[in-house]
Parts: structure tokens; sequence; C-alpha cells
């Protein structure tokens, strides 16, 4: 429903505007133009989107996930003590992780959703510290390979599309680091 | 040579050679893999087209300019170009409006220039946030929030402005 308020807001915005600017002609225009634009973007886009995908299975397929899981095990046991002691919620957890890092999502999530299920028993329809802590991180993704915007980048002539990986890699761990942190401050707040 | 051009061939090489290694079927689970990328793009191609055409649209009439002249002080101030307003908003609340956005801004300033790699690199480095929490608490069966909200915002801004930060320093 957000996502109607948005839309609406800026289709009435755009009218306003262009009556006021007398850019009206160019806004009735530009509709016709972004429709054409989205689907031109998709299909330029679509060829290194299903590679990686394909990549990404066989990756996953040779185990990398299992790996990548048992890695984040000794961070995640220190971010949720509790939830960790149970062996399921953190192999759960531990594989939602490595799932997102590859970018994974459709794998991630309903693994995610596991974990927060167990975690939320007994908790009575309130987070506690420790699921707040679970969607901060999912919240703040942490992707190896943001596939999808290699894929824009690529489809509007990038020479490089994945050369702002170590851009994508450093903005992400400061924001799930200042994710965490937040997390870890408010919950002195909130009850 | 740099790093980034290696990555991709190496990439494709280490984890054909690997799946090899461990007697993986490569070329059927890469085919197989590939059919999850086609049915991301139906995903996105509807969503893309409404979204677009309200994002063009918004250019179009001036109202972008309106609103990211309005921030810019702010923005200039913890570093974001103010080009990228618009995405800032977006983000957490639509994935596929932030993409629609985002590649708006990759086109318009060249997927190579300096407003381009930042709205990349916001793109790649935060999440649609609203939905997320929408997605777990809801199955969670979780009603009292509590400070995930804000924490989730927070992570979400300073991604914004390490963005900009982590181009400026990788690329100028």
């Amino acid at each position: 429903m957000a996502m109607s308020w948005v839309w609406t807001g800026m289709i009435v915005l755009s009218l306003i505007f262009g009556i006021r600017n007398g850019t009206i002609s160019d806004v009735g225009n530009a509709a016709m133009e972004g429709a054409a634009a989205a689907v031109e973007l998709c299909i330029s886009m679509g060829g290194i989107l299903c590679l990686w995908s394909g990549v990404m299975a066989v990756m996953k397929r040779c185990g990398i996930t299992d790996l990548l899981s048992r890695l984040f095990r000794p961070v995640l046991q220190r971010l949720m003590p509790n939830a960790c002691r149970d062996r399921e919620t953190l192999s759960a957890l531990s594989a939602n992780v490595s799932c997102n890092l590859l970018g994974l999502g459709n794998a991630a999530t309903p693994l995610g959703i596991q974990a927060a299920r167990r975690m939320a028993q007994g908790a009575g329809g309130t987070a506690t510290n420790e699921l707040c802590m679970l969607v901060v991180l999912n919240t703040a993704s942490i992707q190896l390979l943001p596939t999808t915007v290699a894929g824009v980048r690529a489809a509007y002539g990038s020479a490089s599309p994945f050369d702002i990986l170590p851009a994508v890699w450093l903005a992400s761990i400061l924001s799930v680091l200042a994710g965490i942190t937040a997390a870890r401050i408010l919950s002195r707040f909130t009850k | 040579m740099d790093f980034s051009s290696l990555l991709v061939p190496a990439l494709l090489a280490v984890t054909a050679l690997v799946g090899m290694g461990r007697r993986v079927d490569v070329y059927s689970t890469l085919t197989e893999g590939a059919r999850e990328g086609l049915s991301v793009l139906l995903g996105i191609l509807t969503p893309l087209v409404g979204l677009l055409t309200a994002v063009y649209m918004f250019r179009a009439s001036g109202a972008m300019e309106f609103f990211a002249q309005l921030l810019s002080p702010l923005l200039v101030k913890i570093g974001i170009p103010p080009e990228t307003a618009a995405l800032l908003f977006i983000r957490p609340v639509s994935g596929g409006g932030a993409l629609a956005v985002g590649s708006e801004l990759i086109a318009q300033y060249g997927p190579d220039s300096y407003i381009g790699r930042v709205a990349a690199v916001m793109l790649g480095s935060t999440e649609t946030t609203f939905y997320t929490i929408a997605v777990y608490f809801g199955s969670a069966g979780i009603r009292r929030t509590r400070h995930t909200i804000p924490a989730a915002l927070t992570a979400d801004l300073v991604g914004f402005v390490a963005a900009a930060f982590a181009v400026r320093l990788f690329f100028y």
C-alpha cells in the first residue's frame, strides 16, 4: 500500500509541477518513454543477470554456502548468543547470512524467517534484542557480487561493470557495522 | 591489469574448476540456475514499467530538481551528491522503485561517472528496509518492533554516506 501512495504522489506532483513550470508536454512524453525504457533496461541486463544466477547455482552446488556458513558461526554466536544455543536456529542463521552474501535472496529469506520464527517463540509479539539484530542484519545487505546493479551498469555501457565492487564492500561493511552499533545502543532505551 | 577486470574471468574459471573437481555437472547446473535470473527479470519488469514511468514524469516536470535543490545543502554537508536525493527516499521503501531511480541516474549521468557510480554503490550496499522488516516480523508474529526501524534506517543512512565516500576513495 505504501508504494501506491508513493506512485500516486509522484504522478500528481509531476502533473502539478508540469503545469506550473510549463513542462506538461514533456511530462506526457516522459510517461511513454519511461515505460519503454523499463523494457529496454530489462532486455539489456537480462543476459548478465541470468549468467550470474547460473554461476551462483554452481557455487552453491560446490558447497560454498556451507563453507561461508561455517565461517560466520563464531560472529553470529557473538551477536546473538541466546538464539545460537539452539543448533537449528544457528544453522538457519548462518545459511541465511551466506545466501545473502552470494545474493541468493530467494534462498536467504525463507532461512531467515525460519530462524526468526524460532527466536520469536515465547516473546509474546515483542521483538527481543536478538530478533531486532537479525532483522537489522538482513536490512543492511552485504552482497559479495551485486549482480543486478552490475547488470544495469553493463546495460548502459559501463567499461567495467564490476569495478564498483571494492566500494560496494566498503559501504556495506560500514553500513552493517552502523546497524549493529545502533541496534546495540538503542536496545537499552526501548522496552 | 587491475583487480576488477581480473575478477570476472577468474571467478568464472575458479567456479567451473572447483565444480569439476567436486564432480558437479557444471554446465547443466549453470543453465538451470540461469533460469532463476529469468524469473528475477520477469519479477522486476512490470514494477519497473510502472516506476520508471513515474520517475521519468517526475523528472521531466521539474519536480525532481525542485526537491533535490531543497535538500541539497543538507546532503552536501554529509557528502552525498544531491542528484541522488530521490534514491535515498525510495531505497528503504521499494526495491523496484530504487532500481528505477538508480538506473535512471546511471543512464542520465553515465555508468562510469561519479553520480552513476555513487547510485550503483548505494543500490548494491543497501536493502529494501521496510519490506524486509515487514516480511520477517510478519511471519514471526512480532507486533512491537522496538528499535528495529531506527537501527535499520541508521544503517541505511550510513550506507548512503559511505557509498559516496567509497566512490571518492576508490575512483577520485
